[in-house]
């Protein structure tokens, strides 16, 4: 009974302590002080009130009052939904029952309970503090992948539910999900992560820099692939400053929300591995051949992935006319756009030239720098790059 | 290290070699035939590469009775570790050193892909360079076709060139069987159940490269190597993307139209 009295350290130090528990926060008192932050947790974790308990390092009441008190409450979690057969439980059974076998019962619950909480926590403004602090000092470990560069990971679950899956590391370089490597942390719950926390991070912290800087390619292959792509820009980039007399920037500001340096930096020519055998590159049409590499790939180009964009400039920007006609035949054009996505990169090239010049400083906020930094505050839900059209 | 002199298990041929496979870090390396080290031919080239080559060579092949000092003994271990490596790139290719490192792949001795949507896929061993001294070993998927760290330190200071570049590709080459099939699920950054628009716009984006890619290979008739049920599914999920990416604001970071 007497725990916490002639223990120093709380029993949330102490959890956040334990081995292979090196990712958890310490989520603060004040946090699960407050009822709203566990609104609906009473229904998923067995002696809830327990395990509450025992998080705060609440001592267990004894005297008669407080019994009748505890009581009330626990009639009340029966109303809420507790199918638990408490009826016959007295108070006096109740003490004695706690002492020795529902100790580890409500141990456990209250390490779902702690997780459950977790999961909520780190995405509140304080808990998502603390978790930057910790990635800051590399707490969750670095990214596998070898062209990440060691880019530092979040944990993340992928799932909410708890004991569907374990904790996993989310590489913003690469956008993927890893093992991480230690056996150790496959005992952790990944849903006390959540599958909210990982994105949801680097929204609140947009001015992050992922991925450490790009160390000297590592081979001559790689090395060609960005010279090559490299040129491929430039060439871009001149042709289309000849049809318009605005010179768009080559990369937008923002693109989807997102800075186009921190969008998946690990990907892209120069990050995909090339299979050759004694220098010669394998054949996609081999049987061993690469079929893999658009998993790691993305455009040289980033405002292909400006999909509202282009959108507008497979029609040929008409604004006026487009939210009707745009309602109506909406999904054979989102086709279209996909099917000739490539076929249409010249012509997309000279309109938006064209557009910056009808369009002023409204309208596309995605290209010119000026306008997209405008929007890039510090919510989440602020931070896209293209603001509405019409 | 020095013991194993001074021990007279003269019976036992590869002594030099059973202990540097079996000692702690070594543990991606096969066991060398004694007949392809004594064969000259499959050293062409190595006596530049490695110092006290001749000394090296013995000790490998357990015929070292040189006395010398503890120094020069050290030198000429480390010699014999690198001409080791040196021989293991060339010897891993040949017809037995395949079947070898085949045994260890099925056992997954290299470790598992660490990417949560490879399902555990038993690695291999390879290196970015076939110069030694370059970078140190890499793990391959064959079924993301990705490159990755070692988990353990102990590895990340073997030499990617005692593998090679050719390696991983050869054996799949000759084992087409072993290909593991490519899936194409994937890991879709979600906040509060909806996808993030700038995630999504890249999946997308990356999808289409696959399906151009696809496309290719059906044109050519060459089956493209990923999961039949996964295809299927895929599919839908796409006709889905098109339908949700149409309504707008579905995703986070994406405006809906004013």
């Amino acid at each position: 009974m007497s725990s916490s009295s002639n223990v120093a350290e709380s029993w949330i130090s102490s959890f956040c302590g334990l081995l292979g528990h090196e990712y958890f926060a310490e989520v603060s008192e004040d946090f699960i002080e407050d009822d709203f932050n566990l609104t609906g947790l009473q229904s998923q974790v067995p002696m809830y009130k327990e395990a509450l308990e025992m998080i705060l390092d609440v001592e267990p009441e004894e005297d008669d009052d407080e019994e009748d008190e505890e009581e009330e409450d626990d009639d009340d979690d029966e109303v809420l939904g507790d199918e638990k057969p408490t009826g016959y439980r007295r108070a006096g059974d109740r003490r004695h029952l706690r002492m020795a076998s529902d100790l580890s019962v409500i141990e456990s619950s209250a390490e779902l309970l702690y997780g459950l909480i977790h999961q909520r926590y780190i995405t509140s403004r304080p808990g998502i503090q603390q978790m930057a602090e910790k990635y800051e000092l590399q707490h969750f470990g670095t990214c596998p992948r070898v062209f990440c560069n060691s880019c530092k990971v979040l944990p993340v679950g992928c799932n909410d539910t708890p004991g569907q899956e374990t904790v996993k590391l989310f590489c913003p370089c690469c956008l993927d999900v890893y093992t991480p490597p230690n056996s150790r942390f496959q005992a952790v719950d990944g849903a006390f992560f959540g599958t909210t926390f990982g994105c949801l991070f680097f929204m609140t912290f947009p001015e992050l820099e992922i991925g450490a800087p790009r160390a000297s390619s590592s081979g001559a292959a790689d090395a060609l692939l960005a010279i090559q792509s490299a040129t491929a820009e430039s060439k871009s980039r001149s042709s289309s400053a000849t049809n318009s007399t605005v010179m768009p920037t080559v990369q937008p500001a923002l693109i989807n929300g997102t800075a186009p340096h921190n969008l998946a930096p690990g990907l892209g020519p120069g990050n995909i591995y090339e299979p050759r055998i004694y220098g010669f590159r394998v054949s996609e049409r081999a049987k061993s051949g690469p079929r893999m590499k658009w998993l790691r790939m993305r455009p040289v180009d980033l405002t292909e992935l400006d999909e509202t964009r282009r959108y507008w400039e497979e029609r040929g920007g008409d604004e006026e006319s487009g939210p009707v006609k745009r309602e109506q035949d909406e999904d054979a054009n989102m086709m279209d756009a996909v099917v000739d996505g490539r076929m249409a990169v010249d012509r997309r090239k000279k309109l938006i030239g064209r557009r910056l010049r009808t369009n002023g400083s409204g309208g596309i906020g995605a290209v010119g720098s000026g306008n997209g930094n405008g929007n890039g505050g510090g919510s989440p839900m602020d931070t896209n790059g293209v603001p509405g059209v019409g | 290290m020095d013991d194993f002199n001074s021990e007279t298990d003269s019976d036992y041929t590869s002594y030099w070699r059973d202990w540097f496979i079996s000692s702690r870090g070594n543990e991606y390396f096969c066991e060398i035939d004694e007949e392809y080290l004594t064969d000259r031919f499959n050293l062409t080239g190595l006596n530049t590469e490695v110092q006290y080559y001749q000394y090296a060579l013995d000790l490998v092949t357990d015929v070292f009775d040189l006395d010398c000092d503890d120094e020069m003994r050290e030198q000429i271990e480390k010699s014999a570790r690198h001409l080791y490596g040196l021989v293991h790139a060339r010897y891993i290719v040949t017809t037995r050193g395949l079947a070898k490192m085949l045994e260890k792949f099925k056992k997954a001795d290299f470790g598992k892909c660490p990417r949560v949507m490879c399902d555990a896929q038993p690695l291999l061993p390879m290196g970015q360079s076939d110069v030694a001294n370059t970078s140190p070993v890499k793990l391959y998927c064959a079924k993301c076709e990705d490159l990755y760290n070692p988990k353990s330190s102990r590895h990340s200071t073997i030499d990617g060139a005692y593998f090679g570049t050719s390696f991983h590709n050869i054996l799949f080459q000759v084992y087409p069987a072993m290909l593991p099939p490519k899936t194409q699920k994937r890991y879709e950054p979600r906040v509060f159940g909806f996808r993030v628009h700038a995630a999504a716009a890249l999946n997308r984006w990356q999808a289409e490269q696959r399906e151009q890619m696809k496309e290719r290979l059906r044109q050519a008739r060459i089956e493209t190597g990923f999961e039949e049920e996964d295809e299927e599914l895929e599919s839908e999920e796409e006709m889905e993307d098109d339908i949700e990416v149409g309504e707008d604001g579905f995703e986070i970071g994406a405006t809906a139209p004013q």
